[in-house]
């Protein structure tokens, strides 16, 4: 069962506001669906290396090669493009409230 | 008041950034630029737009394997890129792709500092305060601009070998020269195209244990990083001995007070939560991307000064200081490869006159743009050898050819600045006797065996001949 | 219905080329049902047909097709079916969607679907749920609801969607409906709004088989946008093969035993109109064995801890700086960032980013995302495995018929099972097709055929073969469509 203060820890790093009702919620729903993927960690999966991807790589046999591109320009945005969503624009740049002094 | 640092030994580790110098970026083809209007140079990849993948620049791996080849890494054959999540404004997809526990380049050594690791990454975009915006009012506003965002960046990080300040300074130096020599970067601070971190602990002397290290940001130039070091080792060292205990934090080092600020302590540590970056595959260093990298890395500076002090008998720091700047150490070996009038000029007395030039051009001016030929150099360079000209004359030759090039052998010619020998017309012999009869006194004590009254004589000889003769030949004469 | 509006597409194609049908009043046609769909399948419709047309020579000649939400179209809504995305037009368009535009295809419109593409019943879409054809108080499935719901419906001749645990054969078998999700790597996922990056794969929804490959082969394609795309190593060609002489069909006991006690049970009308499928395979050639994928049963853990854990970065760019919706936060930008995304996903998103977040924070990585990563390893060398003694695994599609509307909506957990059977294949990257097997209750159950990595070619024959055995009939309800009511 996931605990509120987990559930809170987890919503502020995922920068999602959650209302008290939602975060109650969140904290049954995660643990029912936690305690059904608990069991895979009762399989033996002592030197098994992992799978992030079924791509095949570089260097595998299924390859079809280079996976890189040529260091030449392509174009891009104009800064029209570029702004034409944003929610606040502020001559040609995207205006945001500021983070305070220093990350 | 005794020295608070005595007692303890800094212990200090280098995580230095280096933009790379590719014509595309990172992840996407738009280009590098620096102060061009914002967001121009920026793509669905590169402003993190919905449904945008990134690519591999494979010349930013090029330049990755040559840094890591130059450092004597290892070179990964398959590496692995991350995703490092962080939610911040100049983060558009909310994480960095960078790499983690396989990285490109692992082990090295530059100057004696171990390196840790070498990794391929990207750099985040430049936010600006613009404080009170005048569309919302009451509320601190920053800007984004996206054109730095995505530019290849490799993170070089040292082991923690480094003991001072200084210290910390010559190793970045040297490293920055190698990143010029590879032709890789521009490595500029001011530009932020080099930029260094600093981890920071103190021991007690004598002990192998590592202290609590403190982790210093924002250093963006040298006098900056040496003054932050030296700044957090005295924080330090005076804590400790107070009875205090150092806490793992991040510091921001103000240039303007000389004071270290902190950013965030150890409860509110980021949980970058790294995963492997499902949009791009292992990267893999193929023996051709060995082979190609390691044929383009030139001999570098540390090497070069090697050779220059072990085959060419040249003192260590003159060594150096010709060969962590390219261009001074290029000018020095044309000379000595120059043919006729320069031709054999001694490698020692050639390296001494390359200051003498520097000083002439300004150290900022490449001195194969000057209008002094490495050969004119050269040429110069032997007639002093053989003292067809003074050590004094040579230098107002040097002052002309600076501002009217060609050959030294016949500015010399035209200005009558050839050494006066004593066989030689009398002038020098006529110049001595002149002198002895100026200074009956002197010349007494000389005869008596008192050398140090030579002096005046000799200023008194070489004033008359105006710096023509070669003083070791009035001394004789005398 | 149209006459015109009958024609599968493959027919349309044919008569266009001969003359005997315009494009543009093929569109037209569709385009009215499009604008009249009562299945709210659409987020979009086109306005008309482009100014210029493609030449009737081109391999798609002209005719339609509808395309799911998150695809980006430069200048046209791009919205995953997610608030946060609200009107948003994006500045380019994908790299599938290029390319069958290049072939001829004519963009008909934008089709609903779950959001961000989480969900199996397209009840998560900001912009209302999807209805099921066959029966409009039901789900069409999801995520790819409305490509499905417009297809099986009759609004549009053939669309595409993305597949990521399910998202297409799933709500192909929910519809009645052919759906394939093809080898991973094989068609660019370059715009393409990200779900789970490792799983997500574009593939098409047809009337029948010949239809899927001739939409399918104008997909596929190594595209340099996208590093971990490799197209195929042949080309596609349309599906002949009539008999399934000589090939083996694996049954994966482990996957469909009586698991019942859990919810990931096989409705028992399902199970019968899999066996009767069965049959008629082995009646075309077919040999039936029974195979073993031991870890098959921990694959739904497995997803969904690996696609959450990349959707939580993947969605991380939903921030309110660059586009999209800004909710307040003009007092911190902490604030700002939290109350957008609050505010702007719906539940089921944030459930799977918080369960992403956790399974990656620190201290859990190993226990949950990391293990998973080793059991999708398995589940890869089940695969493996199996196909050395068969050339195709076989199961239903769903273990269950289209289900009510909000029967699943407060049970995160029996939602999710309804994929139990469809997310094996997408973790180890291989291609399955969902076809019409028969009906349950007058619902559409769907009959799932895989194959090894880029087998697509071999599977549509296959299926291909077995569907013309089966004879399932769509055209009732695809005329019923927008014309009354269940
Ligand atoms: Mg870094
Ligand atoms: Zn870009």
């Amino acid at each position: 069962m996931l605990e509120r203060a987990q559930v809170v820890h987890v919503a502020r790093l995922a920068r999602l506001e959650l209302d008290e009702s939602e975060l109650e919620r969140m904290a049954g729903e995660l643990s029912s669906v936690l305690g059904h993927i608990d069991r895979i960690r009762e399989l033996d999966l002592t030197g098994v290396e992992p799978t992030a991807s079924t791509a095949a790589a570089p260097d595998a046999e299924a390859s079809t090669g280079a996976v890189m591109r040529a260091d030449e320009p392509v174009p891009g945005l104009t800064q029209e493009q570029a702004l034409a969503e944003a929610p606040e624009p502020v001559d040609g740049s995207f205006g945001v409230p500021s983070p305070g002094p220093v990350e | 008041m005794p020295d608070p640092t005595s007692g303890f030994e800094p212990v200090i580790g280098l995580e230095i950034h280096v933009q790379l110098k590719t014509r595309t970026k990172m992840f996407c083809g738009c280009e590098l630029s620096f102060g061009d209007p914002p967001n121009t140079h920026v793509c669905p990849t590169c402003l993190g737009l919905p449904g945008a993948l990134p690519v591999v620049n494979a010349r930013a791996i090029d330049y990755a394997i040559r840094i890591g080849l130059a450092l004597g890494s290892k070179i990964a054959h398959r590496s692995i890129f991350h995703r490092k999540n962080y939610f911040y404004p100049d983060s558009p997809k909310a994480y960095q792709i960078s790499q983690y526990d396989v990285p490109l380049c692992s082990g090295g050594e530059l100057g004696g500092v171990r390196i840790h690791r070498v990794h391929v990454e990207e750099d985040a975009a430049k936010l600006s305060h613009i404080g009170e915006s005048g569309r919302i009012h009451g509320s601190d506003r920053s800007v984004v601009d996206f054109n730095r965002c995505g530019t290849p960046l490799v993170e070089i990080v040292t082991e923690p070998d480094i003991h001072s300040a200084s210290e910390a300074h010559d190793f970045l130096s040297l490293l920055r020269v190698t990143m010029r020599q590879l032709g890789v970067s521009d490595v500029n601070m001011d530009e932020g195209s080099l930029r260094a971190d600093a981890n920071v602990s103190i021991r007690p002397v004598g002990s192998d244990q590592l202290g609590t290290k403190t982790e210093l940001k924002n250093m963006n130039s040298f006098r900056f990083l040496e003054r932050g070091v030296d700044a957090e080792i005295a924080r330090q060292s005076e804590l400790v001995q107070s009875g205090g205990e150092v806490v793992q934090e991040t510091l921001h080092f103000d240039p303007g007070s000389g004071r270290l600020t902190s950013l965030r302590s150890k409860e509110e540590a980021h949980d970058y939560r790294y995963f492997p970056e499902p949009d791009l595959l292992p990267l893999v260093a193929t023996e051709d991307m060995l082979a190609s990298a390691l044929a383009a890395i030139p001999e570098l500076p540390a090497a070069r000064a090697e050779r220059f002090e072990l085959d060419l008998g040249l003192h260590p720091d003159r060594a150096r200081d010709l060969a962590f700047r390219k261009e001074l150490a290029d000018y020095y070996e044309a000379g000595l490869a120059a043919g006729d009038g320069g031709a054999g000029a001694d490698p020692i007395e050639l390296a001494n006159w390359i200051p003498h030039l520097v000083e002439r051009i300004g150290s900022d001016t490449d001195p194969a743009t000057s209008k002094v030929s490495p050969e004119a150099l050269a040429e110069l360079a032997v007639m002093v050898g053989a003292k067809a000209v003074s050590r004094d004359a040579a230098r107002e030759v040097l002052t002309l050819l600076v501002s009217e090039g060609g050959s030294p052998a016949a500015l010399v010619e035209r200005e009558g600045l050839g050494a006066l020998g004593a066989d030689e017309g009398g002038g020098l012999a006529a110049a001595v006797d002149a002198a002895i009869a100026g200074d009956p006194d002197a010349a007494a004590k000389v005869a008596a065996g008192n050398m140090k009254a030579i002096g005046p004589l000799v200023g008194a000889v070489m004033r008359e001949v105006k710096g023509r003769a070669d003083g070791g030949e009035v001394t004789r004469l005398i | 219905m149209s006459e015109l509006t009958e024609l599968s597409a493959a027919e349309a194609v044919a008569e266009i080329r001969a003359g005997e049908v315009s494009a543009r009043e093929l569109f037209e046609a569709y385009r009215e049902r499009a604008t009249d769909d009562e299945l709210n399948a659409y987020t979009w419709v086109a306005d008309g047909p482009p100014t210029e047309m493609p030449a009737a020579s081109t391999p798609l000649a002209g005719v339609p097709v509808a395309v799911k939400d998150l695809f980006c179209t430069e200048g046209i809504p791009s919205q995953a079916g997610s608030r946060i995305l609200e009107g948003y037009r994006p500045p380019y368009t994908a790299t599938v969607v290029a390319g069958l535009q290049d072939a001829g295809a004519t963009l008909l419109g934008k089709t609903n679907q779950d959001e961000f593409a989480m969900g199996s019943s397209n009840e998560n879409s900001a912009f209302g749920p999807v209805r099921n054809p066959w029966d409009r108080e039901r789900v069409p499935g999801g995520s790819s609801g409305g490509s499905a719901a417009a297809v099986a419906g009759g609004s549009a001749p053939w669309a595409i969607g993305t597949d990521t645990g399910g998202s297409i054969r799933q709500p192909a078998s929910l519809c009645g409906i052919v759906g394939l999700k093809p080898t991973y790597g094989a068609c660019s996922r370059y715009g393409m709004i990200a779900f789970a990056s490792s799983l997500d794969q574009a593939g098409p929804f047809a009337r029948d088989v010949t239809d899927a490959a001739l939409l399918f082969a104008q997909m596929t394609g190594r595209d340099w946008r996208d590093s971990t795309s490799t197209g195929l190593p042949e080309p596609i060609e349309l599906p002949t093969a009539e008999d399934l002489r000589g090939i083996r069909l694996g049954v994966p006991a482990d996957l469909l035993g009586d698991a019942g006690e859990d919810g990931t049970g096989i409705e028992p009308g399902v199970r019968a109109s899999f066996e009767a499928a069965l049959q008629l395979a082995e009646g075309l050639g077919a040999t039936i064995e029974t195979c073993s994928l031991p870890h098959a049963p921990h694959a739904l853990s497995a997803y969904y801890l690996i696609a959450p854990a990349e959707a939580s970065a993947n969605l991380a760019r939903y921030d309110g700086v660059r586009y999209g919706l800004r909710v307040a936060g003009d007092r911190s930008l902490e604030e700002m960032y939290s109350r957008t995304r609050g505010e702007g996903f719906g539940a089921e998103v944030k459930r799977r980013i918080m369960l992403g977040t956790y399974a990656l924070a620190s201290g859990y990585y190993d226990a949950y995302y990391g293990t998973a990563l080793k059991v999708r390893t398995k589940i890869a060398e089940d695969f493996r495995a199996a196909f050395a003694e068969v050339d195709f695994i076989v199961t239903p599609t769903a273990p269950t018929t289209a289900f009510e509307l909000g029967a699943k909506t407060a049970d995160p957990l029996a939602m999710y099972l309804n994929d139990y059977l469809a997310v094996p294949m997408s973790l180890a990257g291989i291609p399955a097709i969902s076809i019409p097997s028969g009906l349950s209750n007058g619902l559409p159950v769907g009959f799932q055929l895989a194959g090894p990595a880029f087998s697509e070619g071999r599977i549509l024959n296959a299926a291909h073969a077995l569907e013309r055995a089966i004879g399932f009939d769509g055209s009732a309800v695809r005329a019923g469509s927008g014309v009354h009511g269940a």
